[in-house]
């Protein structure tokens, strides 16, 4: 092959493997919302799954929750004081944790706990045959390892994203009211005042979609883990990243379907 | 009665099977051996529909393996690496079959049932809430024959069951096995290399390799078969028509 053709070459290829794993990845989202709809259901896993996602992820959605509202109010503070719009800071906090941090920060802190463990789990589950060992006890793996897990996170994060946003605002009004001199009262009216239904609606439907982004991620990659260590660290990683990235781009296109003018 | 008719399977360039013939016959033992990376793995997987063949025909009691769910209930296995739930207790692992799925039991007949096939099996009733994790290889092994024969299968297979044992530990899990497929009536086979096993197993010995049966026969015939390939495989001699290096 020429050397000039190289570089297309590799364009190529990679161009070929991309569009490969996006038809694998929505075949096998497809395939998992066809089990969704089909007994058996396994209720035991569910309830694991959900309290693995939804419980144990609590205190580090939580904590990136209040220290960005934090974060949030001073740096609407002090960018508002250039032009004498301090005040704003209360709806400003609440509309941007609910639309936008809390969900897409909520999702990216469940994207590394979660899509990593269950790529990991699963993945280490293929390679010793425990897969392989379902199958031979009738037990379809779509429905017993991905089902359960899908629905949990699809359940769950919506719920972490509402919990985030209250702890969100609650940093923000930490900080506004305990460093920046608002009163009380006013911060939590301004907070209220400017809020609207769809505006926490949004940030739901967004936590929602991205559960189901981070949990198809990991039992998508676990399933497909190679062989050995490596195999699921490997693994392990594209979860992650693949989640992440996916989280971002679809925060995108919700956004513009929710609030493009 | 499992029938295999010409199965043929290929990794991309690689044909691993090349036109498999096998029949075992109801109620028999039958052992395959082969040397690493001659298929046999890959075989087993092919009749268990973990693995699709390429070609060729796979028969159970003379029906076609299309309805997988009926297909498999009547199979038990015993994996390698014993292949048991991390996140389950053993007796949830032994009983698995049986607290799901169209053999569900009552949660308390089917832990009545798990500590009934641990105790065949050699283990006491407390190992039983123990996890995978905290036994030694040979009881996983172990655990894995119950869950194996847990529903009373009709065919079990066993791959590689002795692996990663002491001698002793092989001797006990070869005898407990025979015992198992003579008392139970079930057809069994196992893939192995090593040949204390196929004595202790096997009524019939088959040989892959190079992606087809070698050697079919009785065990009683193994020893005093004329096939060089079968000879230089049950001495263990590096000189022969197989090749040491692969």
């Amino acid at each position: 092959m020429p050397a000039l053709a190289l570089p297309f070459t590799l364009i190529g290829r990679t161009t070929l493997a991309i569009l490969a794993t996006i038809g694998q990845v929505t075949l096998f989202a497809l395939s998992t919302l066809s089990h969704l709809l089909r007994p058996p259901f396994y209720f035991r896993e569910f309830l694991s799954a959900l309290m693995n996602i939804g419980w144990y992820s609590l205190p580090v959605v939580g904590l990136t929750a209040f220290f960005t509202g934090g974060a949030l109010a001073l740096q609407i503070y002090s960018g508002g004081a250039r032009f004498n719009a301090e005040a704003v800071v209360p709806s400003i906090v609440a509309i941007g944790m609910v639309r936008e941090l809390g969900p897409v920060l909520g999702g990216l802190m469940v994207a590394a706990r979660v899509a990593s463990s269950i790529a990991a789990e699963i993945g280490t589950m293929k390679v010793t045959e425990q897969i392989d060992a379902l199958v031979t006890l009738s037990t379809h793996p779509m429905k017993y390892l991905t089902v359960p897990r899908v629905l949990a996170a699809t359940l769950a994060v919506p719920v972490l994203v509402a919990i985030g946003d209250i702890i969100g605002i609650m940093g923000g009004f930490v900080i506004g009211t305990g460093r920046l001199g608002f009163n009380e009262s006013v911060y939590l009216q301004n907070t209220v005042d400017f809020l609207e239904p769809w505006d926490i609606g949004s940030g739901l439907v967004k936590g929602a979609v991205f559960g189901f982004i981070v949990a198809t991620m990991g039992c998508y990659y676990g399933m497909s883990s190679g062989r050995g260590a490596q195999g699921v660290g490997r693994a392990t990683k594209s979860a992650v990243v693949a989640a992440s990235v996916l989280i971002l781009a679809a925060n995108y296109i919700l956004t513009e379907a929710f609030f493009s003018a | 009665m499992i029938t295999l008719r010409d199965v043929h399977k290929s990794f991309g360039p690689k044909a691993v099977l090349r036109g498999v013939d096998l029949t075992l016959p109801k109620g028999q033992s039958m052992v395959i051996i082969g040397g690493s990376g001659t298929g046999k793995s890959v075989l087993l997987k092919c009749i268990l529909g973990l693995i699709k063949p390429d070609s060729g025909m796979i028969e159970v009691s003379g029906a076609a393996a299309q309805d997988r769910d009926a297909f498999l209930a009547q199979f038990g296995m015993l994996f390698q690496g014993g292949a048991l739930f991390d996140s389950l207790p053993v007796w949830q692992n032994v009983a698995f079959r049986l607290l799901r799925g169209s053999l569900k039991r009552p949660k308390e007949e089917a832990r009545a049932i798990a500590l009934e096939k641990l105790r065949r099996v050699g283990l006491s009733a407390e190992v039983a809430d123990l996890f995978p994790a905290e036994l030694s290889g040979g009881m996983q092994k172990r655990v894995g024959l119950a869950r194996a024969i847990a529903a009373e299968p009709d065919i079990i297979f066993f791959d590689e069951p002795t692996t990663g044992l002491d001698p002793i530990m092989s001797g006990v899990i070869n005898d407990l096995i025979r015992e198992i497929v003579v008392e139970m009536g079930a057809t069994a086979m196992t893939i192995t290399h090593d040949m204390r096993s196929v004595r202790a197993i096997a009524d019939q010995v088959a040989m892959l390799h190079d992606g087809k049966i070698r050697w079919c026969g009785p065990i009683a015939e193994m020893d005093h078969s004329d096939d060089a390939y079968l000879s230089q495989f049950i001495t263990g001699s590096a000189i022969g028509p197989i090749e040491s290096v692969r």
